[in-house]
């Protein structure tokens, strides 16, 4: 049982976990009529890696455009850092240290993988129009720094041989692992992945399960994650949300979940009019 | 053997981060430019300045700009001409105006007026985009046309209705006017095409254009980003305009030296711009050039082959112009869609591994 304190707790496997980073009050997200999210609250530790499951269609990723800014909820607060998240748009949810990943790769297809890299750190370069215009000294000096940091990502990722490529012929698997990079290069202090393994094989499963503990131990980068494969998220994952039909069904250590009969009657199907 | 990257050795990020990465590509930059500047005004005669060469440098500035809008971030554009046009008469009213100010500088500012109005003729791009957008900047072309003909302040009352280019000098030298040498011309648009092309490619290589081409792939995983797609649009709109009125500047002052602008600027001007942009490459600054060349070469060689070689009727030939410059478009946009650029960029790769494929 894991203790709750407001000052973190201890992993299993020796981990330090900080206090809440990020607190989600309440939520209800609708479209017109439908009620995506429903009342849903929980919170995300520093350091952490958490991770929400469920079936299709129970709204784990509009809990992450609503985590990321894209969406709006009609209800609930975000209490982030410590403070309430005003309304804004996610643009400027990006420069407050939340990056994230999408479910179907959504990457810039004209660009080199490099030039993908570098666009995610943009919010960390400084320099102005003109400057940027005539390649003045300060300007092209920054860019040579930041192409030093985003070269460190992707020594991290092992993505070397393909860093000048059109990221529109690279296979799957390597988009998804550029998508990541992109998402590292702008330093954020939550990452959040969603689906990072669909449709992957167990080798590319395997290298990505890494990648997403190397982040986490080396960088102490909290993550949010979505998957279905559930190996891979009872591995992986500190605590577990569990979502289905919008409503939160269970909250705890894999271990708590799987035992949790709400959550197994959800994954295996229970006749509702009982 | 002489195209490689072999043995070409990278030891910093800013020299492999540099325009023309291969040897070979670096030394025929700058062939290019000592023959621009030093090779070209001993040869060159007023025929030629006139029916290829300025038109050409000209174009190329134009199409850079309407490039940095369509090719770069994906916004549609058909009201080049106008802003063309805006460009031209921003620079009419500025110089006769301010007589004294040096003409390099009205040409600039001319830029900068043409700026603001793309800015706020790309407001629409907030909320539109593709075919939308393009109607949204078709209104610009008619209305800004409409507006410099009807309104007598833009033309200074004159009773023609069009506007001429007074006599200016720049260090001494007679740029504009009737007594202009084709040289000086000649110069003009060469510096600033050089000198634009320069910045275009600064600009398309940092951030900024890393956030305008972010906003062309996927405008909502840029947004996610980071980017302000805000400012990422309306930048684009004011570089694209300041790019397009340069060119309207030096059309009206250097080249055409009096206008009216419905005739000038008219939307076939529109229409043949991005015709350049799509032929020649989007996305590319070399492409802007590829394409301002052969639209501009075509016609001359044309007129050459068929009128003065076979002896057909000038009006045939060009008739024949148009029928051969609407199917290249659409043979480009089936078979090459990032035009000569990428058939260039693909005769360089296959160049690199010549003659050992393998």
């Amino acid at each position: 049982m894991l203790d709750q304190s407001s000052e973190g707790y201890v992993t299993a496997d020796g981990r330090q976990i900080g206090p809440v980073v990020l607190e989600l009050k309440n939520i209800t997200l609708r479209f017109g009529g439908v009620e995506a999210i429903k009342n849903i609250s929980f919170d995300i530790r520093t350091g952490e890696i958490r991770a929400i499951i469920g079936p299709n269609g129970a709204g784990k990723s509009s809990m992450m455009n609503v985590i990321s800014g894209f969406y709006v909820p009609q209800e609930g607060e975000i209490i982030y850092k410590g403070y309430k998240r005003a309304k804004m748009p996610p643009y400027q949810v990006a420069r407050t240290g939340i990056a994230r990943t999408f479910q179907n790769i959504a990457l810039f297809e004209g660009m080199s993988v490099l030039d993908n890299i570098m666009t995610g750190r943009m919010n960390l370069m400084k320099s102005g129009f003109l400057k940027q215009a005539l390649w003045w000294g300060p300007a092209s000096r920054e860019e040579d720094e930041h192409r030093e940091k985003v070269e460190k990502v992707i020594d991290f990722l092992e993505i070397q041989h393909i860093r000048k490529t059109p990221v529109a012929r690279l296979p799957y698997g390597l988009k998804k692992r550029v998508e990541l990079a992109r998402a590292l290069a702008a330093e954020p202090q939550i990452l959040l992945l969603d689906e990072p393994m669909a449709g992957m094989n167990v080798e590319e499963k395997e290298d990505m399960s890494r990648f997403i503990l190397d982040v986490n131990d080396e960088f102490g980068t909290t993550i949010v994650l979505i998957e279905h494969d559930m190996g891979v998220v009872m591995d992986l994952s500190d605590r577990v949300v569990v979502m289905d039909y919008g409503k939160k069904i269970g909250d705890g250590t894999p271990d708590e979940v799987r035992g949790n009969q709400d959550v197994i009657d959800a994954y295996l199907g229970v006749s509702h009019d009982e | 053997m002489l195209y490689r990257e072999a043995g070409d050795f990278k030891t910093s990020y800013a020299s492999d981060n540099q325009t023309f990465p291969i040897r070979f590509d670096r030394t025929a930059y700058w062939v290019v430019i000592a023959v621009a500047f030093l090779l070209v005004p001993m040869v060159l005669t007023d025929y030629w300045a006139n029916s290829i060469v300025i038109p050409f440098l000209i174009y190329v500035i134009a199409a850079l700009g309407l490039n940095i809008l369509i090719g770069y971030t994906g916004l549609l554009s058909l009201g080049t001409a106008a802003f063309m046009a805006v460009g031209a008469y921003s620079t009419f009213k500025l110089t006769t105006a301010f007589p004294e100010m040096p003409i390099y500088i009205v040409f600039v500012l001319s830029g900068l007026v043409t700026a603001a109005v793309g800015v706020l003729f790309g407001l629409p791009s907030l909320k539109i985009k593709g075919f939308y957008l393009a109607v949204a900047t078709l209104a610009a072309q008619f209305f800004l046309i409409w507006l410099f003909t009807r309104y007598g302040w833009f033309f200074n009352y004159s009773s023609t209705g069009q506007i001429s280019m007074p006599e200016r000098t720049m260090f001494g030298v007679t740029i504009t006017g009737a007594s202009a040498s084709s040289t000086a011309v000649y110069f003009t648009c060469l510096i600033f095409t050089v000198a634009m092309a320069w910045l275009a490619r600064n600009m398309t290589r940092g951030t900024l254009g890393r956030t305008w081409m972010a906003i062309r792939d996927m405008d909502i995983a840029a947004e996610i980003i980071g980017v302000n797609p805000l400012i990422a649009k309306l930048s684009s709109f004011a570089v694209s305009s300041f790019f397009v009125g340069v060119a309207g500047a030096l059309t009206f002052a250097v080249y055409l030296g009096a206008v009216e602008a419905g005739e000038a600027f008219g939307i076939n001007k529109s229409f043949l711009v991005l015709f350049m942009v799509i032929i020649g490459g989007l996305g590319s600054i070399l492409g802007s050039f590829l394409g301002a060349a052969f639209l501009v070469v075509l016609p001359v060689l044309l007129k050459l082959l068929l009128v003065d070689g076979l002896g057909w009727p000038s009006d045939l030939a060009r008739h024949l112009e148009i029928m051969i410059i609407g199917a290249l478009i659409i043979i480009v946009l089936i078979a090459e869609p990032h035009g000569m650029a990428a058939l260039w960029r693909t005769m360089k790769e296959k160049l690199r591994l010549w003659p050992f494929p393998h």
